[in-house]
């Protein structure tokens, strides 16, 4: 088996933003001043228990409960959004070298996979604007055309970002072990762990101190 | 009675060697950033560098006049017109070591030469720094090699370091009749004229190997930077006795039917240490009371600081290097000239080779400028640098011993040596085999993305580098019994090296002896400033 893939962490590692921004923008964008009013002070009026959440009960729970907050609204206009959201956000957000590094992989042989804990809607446009040739992310329940605000499991995050790339690795036939995976959070160390090439990106406390550890390289992208 | 002439030569010859006797004063070593003051056994041979030749007293007359009497070309007016497209590229901060004091030599040259191009109407001007697959210099860094009002006018759009895996700002050329690759710098072969501004510190650099290596990729690099071209090479700074040289010069000869390069080379005396710090490059002999008050406080005050600290002291000082000569024009010519200058600065004759040869080695390298001496620098310092700085003829007989003092910690620089951390944590372990580390791994390295990534646009080197730094060593290895690190502070570096290691360079004498046989004959070389020994057998 020769084939081998990069698997990028999206928020923090090719993009400045996380999903709080992400919603934020559904939240900004509900379509009426009042559904406006209410998400956003509703969002606001969260950010303490997002906090304590993403810190006491890890990034699972946290998405869990975040994605709570689309219920009710429609997959066209979720799907519609996402596209004004990447030219809005997440361009706009995009690290300067963000393509460079990937270009970087694709001239290596490598296929390129975005691993995200993100909404695959949210993360379509900028997969297609990086080149990505895949991308595993969450998935949202919708009932009718309306979103239920539940994630069909698995929930992409942490170990379980570890278990779809194996998943995925095994699917397409590429070699864990020559594969690359980047991100910048501690919360991904599975992911880095699982493939032979890990690399820490802009990376929080926790990781840097993990990548000396182990020698893994780290990158500072601007 | 013997004529003056002959006794002149004698003592060219025979001044540069001491032996060590009785009351032979204790030998100052440099270890990393410390030094050791040693007594060696009787008999033992000190091999002391040639003292600073003058430096030439107009340095900005000899440039022009180097440019105006070109060798084997035009002087460089007459090759300029208006509206042509002239790239200079410049070697790196790895040359020369330490960097030199300010104005350094790149300045002198860049100032006249653009003087020049301005004056005949040439406007299309790129300065690029030909690292190869060193690291990019940083913007200080730059500055500091040609000045303020040439960095400010040039940089960034127009003062760049070379990029040998941009995939845009690459071009290649023809195959040489081996099939060596010749790919270089894009804007570089695209010029009408190719000005290329170098520094020889020893006869290594220079020549073919400045833009042939320098301005080239990957794919070019691989060609002679490889463990079986190591092992062809009797010497790399003897360049009639080295693959790796022939390889180059056939790369260069198709990048000089190619393209217009003018060379302006220099050679440097060897005047590394002035002020405060001069008494390092005399013959203990020769120590003055506060030669030796001086030494004993450097080393007092050294071994209070902590190794940041002193590593960081050891890079702010710059050589007194001075020029020794210009010569400009052809590739071959020119650098003909050159060699001749470096073999009289640096060339030693030395009468037969020794069963144990011991070698103090600095803080600094060619790779690690305002970084660390890691374990795989080291080890190129050792079985690469020190060991090659022969003319064909090794200093130490095969299957002897080499003792390096140095500390041989177990540090790496995360932003200059990303790749080599891999290299010795996880390769070393399995194989120090050159040949099969270069099969398996160094496409491996050399491809991967991160590491590519750090060497575009961080300041790392490639991730080919640590491959080529121990191929580096392969002659030495093929050729040594064992290596010795002396003071070595940890027992896993030098293990890993294939080494050994004792705490104290007494031991390391003992157990080579142990090694060689008693009556084993012994040479120290009085490193830096360099020599390079012309072992007469």
């Amino acid at each position: 088996m020769t084939a081998k893939a990069a698997f990028y962490d999206v928020d923090g590692t090719l993009v400045r933003t996380n999903i709080v921004h992400t919603y934020a923008y559904y939240a900004m964008n509900r379509g009426s001043l009042l559904g406006i009013a209410g998400r956003t002070l509703g969002t606001v009026a969260s950010l303490p228990l997002f906090a304590g959440l993403d810190v006491v009960g890890g990034r699972k729970v946290f998405n869990e409960f975040f994605y709570r907050y689309y219920n009710g609204l429609t997959e066209d206009r979720l799907v519609t959004l996402a596209e004004d959201m990447f030219e809005d956000v997440l361009k706009p957000a995009l690290f300067e070298e963000a393509q460079d590094l990937i270009d970087e992989a694709r001239r290596a042989g490598c296929r390129i996979v975005l691993v995200t804990g993100a909404l695959d809607f949210t993360i379509m446009p900028l997969a297609r604007y990086l080149g990505a040739d895949d991308v595993i992310a969450n998935k949202m329940q919708f009932v009718g055309g309306v979103a239920t605000g539940k994630v069909i499991p698995p929930i992409i995050e942490g170990a379980n970002k570890a278990n779809s790339i194996r998943d995925y690795c095994v699917r397409e036939k590429i070699a864990l072990d020559k594969s690359h995976a980047y991100s910048d959070s501690a919360s991904d160390y599975a992911m880095l762990a699982i493939v032979g090439r890990p690399t820490a990106v802009n990376p929080d406390f926790r990781l840097r101190g993990l990548a000396r550890a182990y020698n893994w390289p780290i990158l500072d992208l601007k | 009675m013997r004529p003056l002439k002959t006794l002149k030569k004698l003592y060219d010859e025979e001044s540069h060697i001491v032996i060590t006797e009785k009351g032979s004063p204790p030998r100052v070593l440099f270890s990393g950033e410390d030094f050791l003051l040693e007594d060696l056994p009787v008999g033992t041979r000190v091999i002391f560098p040639r003292p600073p030749l003058e430096g030439v007293p107009n340095v900005k007359a000899a440039i022009r006049w180097a440019i105006n009497h070109p060798e084997g070309m035009e002087p460089l007016h007459a090759l300029l017109r208006p509206g042509m497209k002239v790239t200079i590229a410049i070697d790196d901060i790895s040359l020369p070591l330490p960097p030199m004091k300010t104005p350094d030599v790149r300045q002198t040259i860049l100032e006249i030469v653009l003087e020049l191009l301005a004056d005949s109407g040439v406007d299309d001007i790129h300065l690029i720094v030909a690292n190869a697959l060193h690291r990019r210099m940083t913007d200080a860094e730059m500055k500091r090699m040609v000045g303020e009002k040439i960095f400010t006018a040039f940089h960034p759009d127009r003062y760049y370091n070379h990029d040998a895996e941009d995939p845009d700002g690459i071009l290649e050329m023809e195959r040489t009749a081996q099939g060596e690759v010749v790919a270089i710098n894009r804007r570089a072969a695209e010029s009408d004229l190719l000005i290329y501004v170098n520094i020889n510190l020893v006869p290594m650099d220079g020549g073919h190997k400045s833009v042939g290596t320098g301005l080239a990729n990957y794919d070019t690099l691989r060609a002679h930077h490889n463990a079986h071209t190591i092992r062809e090479s009797e010497s790399y700074m003897e360049p009639k006795r080295s693959e790796l040289h022939r390889s180059v010069e056939r790369i260069g000869r198709v990048i000089d039917k190619n393209l217009k390069v003018f060379h302006i080379e220099t050679a440097l005396n060897n005047r590394m240490f002035d002020d405060q710090t001069a008494f390092l490059g005399k013959k203990e002999e020769d120590y003055t009371e506060l030669d030796r008050l001086k030494f004993q406080a450097m080393k007092f005050a050294l071994s209070k600081m902590p190794r940041p600290v002193k590593r960081k002291l050891f890079h702010s000082i710059p050589a007194a290097y001075e020029v020794i000569g210009v010569h400009a024009g052809a590739t071959e010519p020119t650098h003909e000239k050159i060699l001749e200058l470096c073999w009289k600065q640096y060339s030693v004759p030395v009468q037969g080779q020794s069963d144990i040869v011991i070698y103090g080695v600095p803080h600094i390298s060619p790779y690690n400028v305002n970084s660390i001496l890691n374990p795989l620098l080291l080890q190129v310092m050792g079985l690469g640098y020190l060991f090659n700085l022969n003319r064909g003829i090794p200093l130490v007989k095969k299957g002897g011993v080499i003792i390096l003092t140095h500390p041989a910690y177990d540090e790496f620089d995360p932003e200059h040596h990303p790749s080599y951390i891999e290299f010795f944590n996880r390769l070393l372990p399995e194989t120090r085999d050159a040949m099969k580390l270069e099969h398996k791994y160094e496409r491996e390295f050399a491809k991967n993305p991160s590491y590519v990534h750090l060497y575009r646009k961080g300041n790392a080197y490639h991730g080919a580098h640590p491959f080529y730094m121990w191929y580096w060593g392969e002659n030495g290895r093929q050729h040594v019994g064992k290596v010795i690190v002396a003071g070595a502070e940890n027992n896993h570096v030098p293990a890993m090296l294939g080494w050994e290691r004792t705490d104290t360079l007494a031991e390391a004498i003992e157990e080579a002896k142990g090694f060689m046989g008693r009556s084993a004959s012994v040479s120290l070389v009085h490193m830096p400033p360099i020599l390079q020994t012309d072992v007469k057998l």
